[in-house]
């Protein structure tokens, strides 16, 4: 596990990271801007979102038109989208065309023409994506456990709301870019084949420049317990679970991670055996970690026929708490395979790299290393993980259903 | 990178992409058979059955293959559509002989009474799933307009009714002639010692034997039809228009992924500048679909149900101006570029190779680089994609809407 990140601040205080990946031909990169719905107007939900759009209809030298066929015609890859602290623009592409497609990330970011013409079309736009989620009750249950479980501020979601998206101006969007898209706590990460020297000279000459206001991030987040139910007449309740857990940037983040693995992760976890091979209840049942700057969650789904919800939710819970009558050796061993070959098989992608760099630097403010990771989840044991469960149980718990009828769920109080 | 393929003496053909550069390897058991291959009373067999295949065999209980599959660190899965049924699993190279042991063994499950009953109830679920999801059933609703009688009308999960009333026998009875050697193929790509491959393959299939499994291919006819179907809770309105395309096993099909990339990608294509840029619809896509000996030229659009009907007629529309506003050499080009550097991107992983190749070799019968497989895009003239395009104006089809009461 050959392994070589390299760090670099522009003048402006832009963080640059870079990680060679020689054997590949292509090359990725990910553009995280601290621009996320947590800097929205209370009145103006959506918003991030919304400027972002606005961004891609039109920056620097291209139309909207011609942002969309030079990425096309360059064979780019992309992505973007908006969370609660971030605003982030993904792009591969093969390695020759690497200067060019960063040309057309840049004035994406710094010189967005926010064309007043276009403006109803993004607002309609992004109003269409609002109300589709009424059709997916699955996303619909996690926007309001999100929504319940972290509060008015923390709680958003990227799809914004319909009076927010209705009120936005042009004058918005143009406020929100100036104030958020800046070069302070801005990350650009890039993985795969390319060579770093020439890489900070284009770096420098597209970003070096940018001016903008000092980052000012939050100070603490904190889960809100509760239990909520959404009727919908449809076949399946779909169950979305959370309780506290330790976040990202936990020194014992990995040993929560690696209880959420024994619950979750492969075909043997816990869940997966109790809930679904076991008594059939479920297609689909998993569990994630997830965190919010200072506060960690786990966060559940299952989705089972009205008539079997109650007994899903009961053995989900139930299977959760069986983490504290301790690990076997052998679902530590599983995990730690795990790990390893995704360790090894991260190396295969350009963009699964980069965009983990950039999330470990905004999260750690370094890149640990494959070599570091491994020694960390190879100290794991039994014991660690019970005794991490022990002091962190699962507590504050939130229970959102989408389905037919509520479910009783007591541990929402506790 | 290097092409090996080798026939057992049972019939199983083994293939291999090798690139001892990889990081890891992919295997996969590509099976013959899908829903087409089953009777109308049997529809979901092949789907159940894939279900049941992780279910233990007879050394292995099920919890012991999962935590073998586990235990090797892999990334492993299944998948059953129309026409083959398909199980693989990523590994470290170093684990490739227990990985082929297991996967090898899973292909001959002990298919037990009591585990047949919970997965019953697991399939069940999965059905009522896709149910409640857009868009709610308009794919399987058009496939039955437009297949009718043909094999491909049928549904890969089947029905909640068929599904019921399956019993084990008659799955022990189409695994025996479906998951014969002779309908098998064993993929592996990535890091792949082939020797060692194909001697554990020898050994561990020694007993397998072929039985000449058949697929009945037959070409469809076509009609006009449109159904409307009502879902109370949706709150959009989806339509699903099928009509005739080239088949997997056709060259036209490279011109005809071309004009579904340009009429109808999520970006950049004639329905996205038209309807998706600007918000009056949530998708517009066209796309194609292929299949053994016959294929699909597809369009749909999700949209607010008010905008529906004049959504519909402007795609309408746009598929109809073959004559009136051609392809330009632009919109080719970039339609290239688009599709084969997503091809080039996607192979870095051996797993995405794996399928590649394993789809190619089933169904017909061949290997191509990822080299190959850019010039055929590469070859594809202007003059082709506008004749495919002006034939679109006078297009067989079958439409189906799917929306909420009126």
């Amino acid at each position: 596990m050959q392994q070589k990140v390299f760090e670099h601040r522009l003048s402006n205080g832009m963080v640059v990271l870079g990680e060679p990946m020689p054997w590949l031909e292509s090359v990725a990169f990910s553009l995280l801007l601290p621009a996320g719905t947590q800097n929205e107007p209370k009145q103006r939900l959506g918003l991030a979102g919304m400027t972002l759009e606005m961004c891609q209809r039109g920056a620097g030298p291209y139309s909207s038109r011609d942002i969309v066929e030079r990425l096309d015609f360059l064979g780019v890859d992309r992505s973007s989208n908006v969370t609660t602290f971030h605003t982030t623009m993904s792009m591969a592409a093969m390695s020759r065309v690497l200067e060019p497609t960063l040309e057309v990330a840049a004035a994406i970011v710094l010189e967005p023409h926010f064309p007043e013409d276009e403006l109803d079309e993004a607002r309609q736009s992004a109003l269409l994506e609002l109300a589709s989620i009424d059709d997916d009750p699955a996303q619909k249950c996690f926007k309001e456990l999100k929504r319940m479980r972290f509060g008015e501020v923390f709680g958003r979601s990227s799809l914004g709301s319909e009076s927010g998206l209705t009120e936005t101006t042009l004058e918005d969007c143009k406020q929100f870019h100036r104030n958020h898209y800046t070069p302070d706590r801005t990350i650009l990460s890039l993985a795969g084949n390319f060579d770093w020297d020439r890489f900070l000279v284009i770096a420098e000459r597209l970003f070096g420049g940018w001016k903008g206001p000092a980052y000012v991030g939050p100070t603490s987040v904190a889960s809100i317990p509760g239990n909520s139910h959404l009727k919908h007449d449809s076949q399946q309740t779909h169950i979305a679970l959370a309780y506290d857990s330790v976040p990202y940037n936990h020194p014992e983040y990995y040993q929560g991670r690696g209880l959420v693995g024994i619950l979750s992760d492969g075909m043997s976890s816990r869940l997966f055996a109790e809930v679904r091979e076991k008594r059939g209840l479920v297609y689909s049942v998993s569990a994630s970690a997830h965190s919010l700057h200072n506060c960690g969650s786990v966060l559940c789904y299952a989705g089972t026929t009205a008539p079997r919800a109650q007994e899903t939710l009961d053995v989900t819970v139930q299977t959760i708490r069986s983490l504290g009558n301790g690990i076997d050796p052998n679902e530590l061993k599983r995990l730690k395979a795990r790990v390893r070959t995704s360790l090894v098989m991260e190396q295969e992608s350009s963009s699964s790299r980069s965009s983990q760099m950039a999330h470990d630097w905004a999260y750690l403010g370094r890149v640990p290393s494959r070599k570091e990771l491994l020694q960390t989840i190879e100290a794991l044991t039994c014991e660690s993980l019970l005794n991490h469960y022990k002091n962190h149980p699962p507590g504050r718990w939130s229970l959102v259903t989408i389905g037919p009828d509520p479910l009783e769920f007591t541990d929402a109080v506790s | 990178m290097q092409f090996r393929s080798e026939k057992l003496s049972n019939g199983l053909e083994v293939i291999a992409e090798v690139n001892p550069e990889a990081f890891s390897l992919s295997l996969g058991y590509f099976v013959k058979t899908g829903s087409r291959d089953e009777t109308p009373e049997m529809a979901g067999v092949s789907h159940f059955l894939e279900h049941m295949m992780f279910k233990g065999t007879a050394r292995r209980t099920a919890e012991d293959v999962n935590q073998e599959l586990d235990d090797l660190g892999s990334q492993s899965n299944a998948y059953t559509s129309e026409e083959q049924t398909v199980y693989y699993m990523s590994v470290l190279p170093e684990f490739q002989h227990a990985a082929l042991d297991l996967l090898s063994d899973m292909m001959r499950p002990a298919l037990r009474d009591e585990d047949f009953q919970t997965e019953r109830q697991v399939i069940l679920e999965e059905i009522a799933m896709y149910d409640d999801q857009p868009p709610y059933g308009a794919m399987e609703r058009a496939a039955e307009a437009y297949f009718r009688d043909h094999p491909l009308a049928r549904r890969v999960l089947g029905t909640r009714d068929t599904v019921s009333v399956l019993d084990p026998e008659a799955m022990r009875a189409y695994h025996q002639a479906r998951y014969a050697p002779d309908n098998l193929t064993l993929v592996a790509a990535g890091a792949v010692d082939f020797e060692q491959l194909l001697k554990s393959a020898e050994a561990m299939t020694a007993q397998w034997k072929p039985s000449q499994a058949k697929r009945q291919l037959v070409v469809p006819t076509y009609c006009n039809d449109s159904v409307a179907m009502v879902h109370p809770p949706a709150t959009q309105q989806y339509t699903l228009q099928y009509s005739p395309g080239p088949s997997y096993c056709d060259d036209a099909r490279y011109i005809a992924r071309i004009l579904g990339t340009i009429l109808g990608d999520d970006s950049g294509s004639r329905l996205f500048w038209e309807l998706v840029d600007t918000g009056m619809a949530e998708t517009a896509a066209t796309f194609t679909q292929e299949f053994q000996e016959c294929g699909l030229f597809c369009t749909f659009l999700a949209c607010a149900p008010e905008q529906d009907e004049e959504n519909w007629n402007i795609i309408q529309e746009i598929l109809s101006q073959g004559k009136d506003v051609p392809i330009t050499a632009l919109e080719l080009e970039l339609a290239k570029n688009k599709i084969c550097s997503g091809m080039i991107l996607g192979s870095e992983r051996p797993s995405n190779r794996l399928f590649s190749i394993g789809n190619a070799w089933t169904i017909r019968r061949k290997y191509e680089t990822i080299q190959d497989a850019s010039e055929h895009y590469r070859q594809v003239t202007l003059e082709s994609v506008q004749s495919a395009f002006e034939a679109l104006a006078d297009r067989t089809s079958v439409t189906v809407s799917v929306g909420p009461e009126s």
